[in-house]
């Protein structure tokens, strides 16, 4: 054999390889996928691909068998929520914080800091007693308030500082020159410099409330309040059972918009968890 | 973290007399931040403090009595309570059986995507897709497929001759399982950071070593792997922690079973707290998870601070 020729099956074992090790990323993706087209029988028979009758009306059923639909514009417009607070109140204080000279900032940040150490499971009981003395269980805000000024907000206020401390100062100071206010600043100047950032800390801090799953389960009781991944656990039969065919169909459609919207913006998102997993 | 950049002209505008420019920059800055210090301070500080009050209690939330203990709660969870060292245990088994083969996996698959070629960005999204799955979706869906009889995975390995085991059902299957499908999950996520890292080596590095006849495996051991050292550990640290945080994909896998053989921590704080409602126990466990991860940022920061020098 030529070098070519060895160069050629060297790549093809590799890409072969790479194929087989893939296996189990893509795998569970088709399997949820065909599985919800199953009927709850054909689910437990001879595993195959490909139903041998696809039931459409499982995914009618969903949406029947508990307010899913409702349950998906919850998650919706929650993440939503948590993603427009987020992105305003960690770009103000970051801003402030590399920027602006102030007594104590030093001291602010060392306790800022404390919070990226601390996991929400330490904090929930606590948090528990603090929402239900508001008389806010059962509702939605308790999982806007927590993952806005948790230790994931305070990971996007360090996110935008540190993209903020990096930007070139000499459009800032024109706009003063200018007769601009520091808000006016920070609006006008730096936050449309800072695009990369924000994309970034939208996306992380949007599938963070997304995915929120133990939130969701200490506070939520209410069917109709319930959040995407508290409905999907929530498909049973009235013995506990699984009732497979409707969660996998129920799960399908919570996890392929966001599938797809990561196939087209691929290479943003993956930058985005890149950023804050280095820097946060 | 230092003050760095603190030569930026101060604001113009409106006067108002007595106030210098450098007082209103401080009000500003102290306005600008209030939002995150208030919620901080209401949502994390306090429940902070309180947790660590909570912890020196007696408070079952069914008696409704709270009484103040001390140190009971940390002597019975260190002393007594049988569960506490099984679910400690548990834990320290999954991170180290979760952060080795989270890395060495992400380790290979970083430096084989690491440069361009026909496909890579094919395989990458792939490898990173479940990192943006929701964890409830990901665990619903290997539950499903690690059924005993019936399960696609015991199926496909007896269509080869293989019996599997009921992987979730048995003790000794369980962990290994949880494990596994947890690293399956993350594994993209540590790719990217060591793609990041290789992709900052020089590639004459490399191609000075091949000159000098170096193997493939040479060149690694000796060019490539001591240059990754410092991401090595950050990815260590980040990845043992991140394992000590896992609740929803052990809750709804295995439940903490079989025989409480997958309780970890973080489970454990809430099945005490939200199932049996021993308030004052599941805020002393908390505390100590609070340590432990404490310990271990600790350690980070000692690293990132060494790698800046």
């Amino acid at each position: 054999m030529t070098t070519k020729q060895w160069r050629t099956l060297n790549r093809v074992l590799w890409t072969v390889s790479l194929l087989i090790a893939a296996v189990p990323f893509v795998f569970p993706f088709l399997w949820m996928l065909s599985s919800g087209f199953k009927s709850a029988s054909e689910i437990f028979g001879q595993p195959s691909l490909i139903p041998t009758v696809w039931h459409w009306e499982n995914f009618v059923e969903v949406f029947q068998y508990q307010p899913f639909a409702r349950q998906y514009f919850n998650s919706v417009y929650i993440a939503l929520s948590v993603t427009g607070l987020t992105l305003i109140i960690a770009s103000l204080a970051g801003y402030a914080l590399a920027r602006l000279r102030f007594a104590g900032a030093g001291l602010l940040m060392l306790f800022l800091v404390s919070a990226l150490m601390v996991p929400e499971e330490v904090t929930i009981v606590p948090n528990f007693f603090l929402i239900r003395w508001m008389g806010l269980t059962d509702t939605h805000l308790p999982l806007i308030l927590l993952p806005v000024f948790g230790p994931h907000g305070v990971m996007a206020t360090f996110l935008m500082r540190q993209y903020f401390v990096a930007l070139p100062k000499e459009l800032e100071e024109a706009g003063r020159m200018d007769g601009l206010t520091t808000l006016g600043v920070w609006w006008k100047i730096a936050l449309p410099m800072s695009r990369p950032a924000l994309a970034a800390v939208a996306i992380i801090t949007f599938l963070f409330s997304w995915n929120l799953f133990l939130e969701p389960l200490v506070f939520l009781s209410s069917l109709e309040l319930f959040t995407l991944p508290l409905a999907l656990s929530n498909f049973t039969d009235p013995y506990g059972a699984p009732l497979w065919h409707l969660q996998l169909a129920a799960t399908s459609l919570a996890v392929l918009p966001i599938l797809a919207v990561y196939i087209i913006a691929q290479r943003q998102i993956v930058e985005s968890f890149a950023m804050s997993g280095v820097k946060g | 973290m230092s003050r760095a950049n603190t030569t930026s002209k101060p604001a113009r505008g409106f006067r108002v007399p007595g106030l210098s420019l450098r007082r209103r920059e401080a009000i500003e800055a102290w306005l600008m931040t209030s939002p995150t210090i208030i919620g901080f301070a209401i949502f994390f500080l306090g429940p902070l403090i309180a947790v660590m009050v909570y912890s020196m209690a007696e408070w079952n939330l069914l008696s409704r009595k709270m009484t103040f203990v001390g140190l009971a709660n940390y002597t019975d969870a260190l002393t007594v309570n049988a569960d506490f060292w099984q679910v400690m245990g548990n834990s320290v088994i999954f991170a180290a059986g979760l952060v080795p083969l989270n890395m060495a996996l992400a380790l290979a698959l970083a430096l084989c995507l690491s440069r361009p070629f026909f496909g890579v960005v094919f395989f990458r999204t792939i490898f990173f897709a479940p990192v943006v799955t929701s964890a409830v979706a990901w665990a619903i869906v290997w539950k499903f497929l690690l059924q005993g009889e019936a399960g696609a995975v015991n199926q496909m390995l007896a269509s080869v001759g293989i019996d599997g085991p009921n992987w979730l059902r048995e003790p000794d299957w369980a962990m290994a399982a949880v494990i596994v499908t947890r690293v399956i999950k993350m594994v993209g996520l540590n790719m990217i950071l060591y793609i990041a890292a290789l992709q900052t080596i020089p590639r004459d590095y490399e191609e000075a070593a091949r000159l000098e006849g170096a193997t493939h495996w040479q060149v690694f051991k000796m060019v490539i792997w001591p240059l990754l050292a410092p991401t090595t550990l950050i990815i260590m640290v980040i990845t043992t922690i991140g394992s000590f945080k896992v609740f929803d994909h052990i809750y709804l896998m295995t439940g903490g079973g079989p025989e409480n053989g997958t309780l970890v921590l973080a489970f454990y704080i809430y099945q005490q707290a939200f199932e049996f409602f021993e308030v004052g126990y599941a805020s002393a466990l908390a505390i100590i998870m609070f340590v432990i991860v404490l310990a271990l940022t600790l350690v980070q920061f000692a690293l990132r601070r060494k790698q800046v020098r």
